[in-house]
């Protein structure tokens, strides 16, 4: 009998069979896999780690594959979420975790990937839903829930079901001052926020490889408000180069086999895309920007792990350069870690949105999840950076929350209502 | 450490399509004692279920089983009744993984509600991912599980499970199941 040839798989099929120790396995299957990555942060690591100790567990499986960050509520707003922290902090000692960055670094995300910590083709699972983000380097990235981490950490393993896969490919070029950020949107709007429920996206095309890393990770980074389990793009070139100098680890590029068998393939010529902004209260409740201009704004927020990297603040500080934060309105700036905030520093976008009267936080989550440092009041509206916007998310659920990208968010706080950047370019 | 885990019969409660996780578990009752929560699980799709289901019943269901929220007490309540297990047409992808978590069986069996009637007598092996209706003898084939999904079950759950891997001195790391790595 001769070995049947391989059936061509898709990036989830292929990360899932690596990760499985199989050569093949196909969507619709469950598999044990073990985990290459492992990330916990402040709401739940103390959870997650007390459950391993209550049930007498002393060890991970492997604590240089074990990340704990702090960037939901830093520095601590509340006697609580201190003590979260202290606990939390104890267990990363006692469980001799390595990778264990505190308030130190900034968002869970944007450390794992700054940090060299995520690798193509590589399985990562996280106490967070937007754990999809990994996959604009290839990785099968996936948010899981504390019991199971408890698990991972346990025992390295997890199962899966193999996803299906949409594939989505870009094609065209992409007008000036429409960004990663619209294109997610468009399609969130055009698709239906429930397009890849338990499925897995592929994005590919021209103009996917075109776009930047930084664009990729904000795609990817929404892929999970698509529904998705995964949200890969190919671990091209350019990511290869991102991740040069940040691991040891060898690298080598990651992408489907040819002629993959995909549920759904999707065309989209991005050539025509304007600027898109998602209104309350779901992500895919998506207009184009010209559609919605006016539309008064009381706060203004430009960060997160969807948009908070040191080209968003590029693009929003070229709008903001010598201008004012319109009176009404609250500017706050969250840069997505403590690298972007140092090559921020450097390149002088820190004083430029503390010049036009934003208000410059530490790194972290802040208002995202609608934590602490600018909640909105009832009645009030947000335009925003980031990536849910659904009732209640930042503060009041009398309040309204818009999302876009940031050069749409810094010329909506210059105008005090929705505003098209290329007016301000 | 084998999966220990044995083909057992249970009487069949057959339900339709979307029985989501406010049907399993009312958010009226989902802080109440335990005695309030196992009284009102599936109140509202078969009020019949709660008084007379006996410990080892099988809940066969449509698509969708375990629809809407994340809350765990949604599959807790399941247990808390004794259920033997849901075989089902397809479930809703936390509540399945909840399951899985907190030790109930779930087996997801495409065509399993045109083979049963209620009151039927199942067996489910989970080894073999067979169901059998053992008043017509008529054997489906459901997707199978993955090996630690099986032993998570066998346990009774993942907590069960991390305490008796703690216990057993003679455990060490758990192998990889990589070659070559
Ligand atoms: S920035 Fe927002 S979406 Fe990202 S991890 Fe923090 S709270 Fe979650």
């Amino acid at each position: 009998m001769t070995a049947a040839a391989p059936t061509p798989m898709t990036m989830a099929e292929k990360a899932l069979a690596r990760a499985a120790g199989r050569s093949q396995v196909a969507a619709g299957e469950f598999v044990t896999a073990s985990v290459d990555l492992a990330m916990t942060h402040d709401i739940f690591a103390a959870d997650v780690f007390g459950m391993l100790a209550d049930a007498g567990i002393r060890r991970v499986w492997d604590a240089d594959r074990v990340v704990v960050v702090f960037d939901h509520l830093v520095p601590p707003p509340t006697i609580e979420a201190a003590e979260a922290q202290r606990r939390a902090r104890q267990h990363a000692a006692d469980f001799g975790i390595r990778h264990f960055y505190a308030e130190r670094a900034g968002i869970c995300h944007q450390v794992l990937v700054e940090k060299g910590h995520v690798l193509p083709g590589r399985l990562v699972v996280a106490t967070d839903s937007h754990t999809t983000t990994h996959g604009a380097l290839g990785a099968a990235g996936s948010g899981i829930g504390s019991t199971e981490m408890a698990y991972v950490l346990a025992t390295g393993r997890l199962w899966f079901k193999v996803p299906e896969t949409i594939r989505f490919e870009l094609v065209g070029e992409l007008p000036e001052w429409v960004t990663a950020k619209d294109i997610v949107l468009f399609i969130a709007g055009r698709f239906g926020a429930d397009v890849a429920r338990y499925r897995a996206i592929e994005m590919g095309g021209p103009a996917a490889s075109r776009l930047s890393v930084a664009g990729r990770l904000t795609i990817s980074n929404m892929a999970v408000e698509l529904g998705a389990k995964f949200g890969f793009f190919e671990a091209d070139e350019a990511a290869l180069a991102f991740l040069t100098g940040r691991t040891r680890e060898p690298l080598e590029p990651f992408g489907p086999d040819d002629g993959a068998r995909y549920l759904a393939a999707y065309s989209i010529d991005v050539s025509d895309l304007e600027p898109q902004v998602a209104l309350p209260h779901n992500v895919d409740n998506v207009r184009p920007l010209s559609t919605v201009r006016g539309l008064r704004v009381d706060q203004a927020f430009l960060g997160s792990c969807t948009n908070g990297r040191l080209e968003d603040l590029a693009a929003a500080a070229a709008i903001l350069r010598a201008r004012t934060v319109h009176p009404d309105v609250r500017m706050v700036v969250a840069p997505a870690s403590q690298e972007v905030y140092r090559q921020a520093a450097r390149q002088g976008l820190l004083e430029i949105f503390s010049q036009a009267g934003a208000v410059v936080l530490n790194p972290g989550c802040g208002p995202c999840f609608g934590g602490h440092q600018g909640l909105l009041a009832p009645g009030e509206r947000c335009i925003g950076s980031h990536n849910r916007n659904f009732c209640g998310r930042m503060g009041s659920s009398a309040a309204e929350i818009c999302l876009a990208s940031p050069a749409v968010v810094a010329a909506s706080a210059v105008a005090g209502a929705i505003a098209d950047p290329r007016e301000y370019a | 450490m084998s999966t220990e885990l044995q083909p057992f019969k249970g009487k069949v409660w057959l339900f339709g399509d979307d029985i989501s996780t406010d049907l399993l578990s009312p958010g009226a009752c989902v802080f109440a004692t335990e005695q309030v929560r196992r009284q009102h699980v599936l109140e509202a799709a078969d009020p019949r279920f709660a008084r007379e289901v006996q410990p080892g019943d099988v809940i066969v269901a449509g698509r969708n089983f375990g629809c809407g929220s994340s809350r765990e007490s949604a599959p807790e309540n399941l247990k808390l009744v004794g259920l033997g297990g849901v075989v089902a047409e397809s479930f809703a992808r936390i509540f399945f993984r909840n399951a899985v978590a907190i030790g109930l069986p779930v087996v997801a069996c495409p065509g399993v509600v045109a083979a049963f009637a209620p009151g039927d007598e199942i067996e489910l092996a989970l080894d073999e991912a067979t169901v059998r209706n053992l008043r017509t003898g008529q054997v489906l084939q459901a997707e199978r599980l993955a090996p630690d999904m099986l032993q998570v079950l066998a346990r009774g759950g993942i907590l069960p499970l991390l305490r008796e891997l703690a216990a057993d001195a003679n455990a060490g790391p758990i192998p990889d199941p990589r070659p070559g790595r």
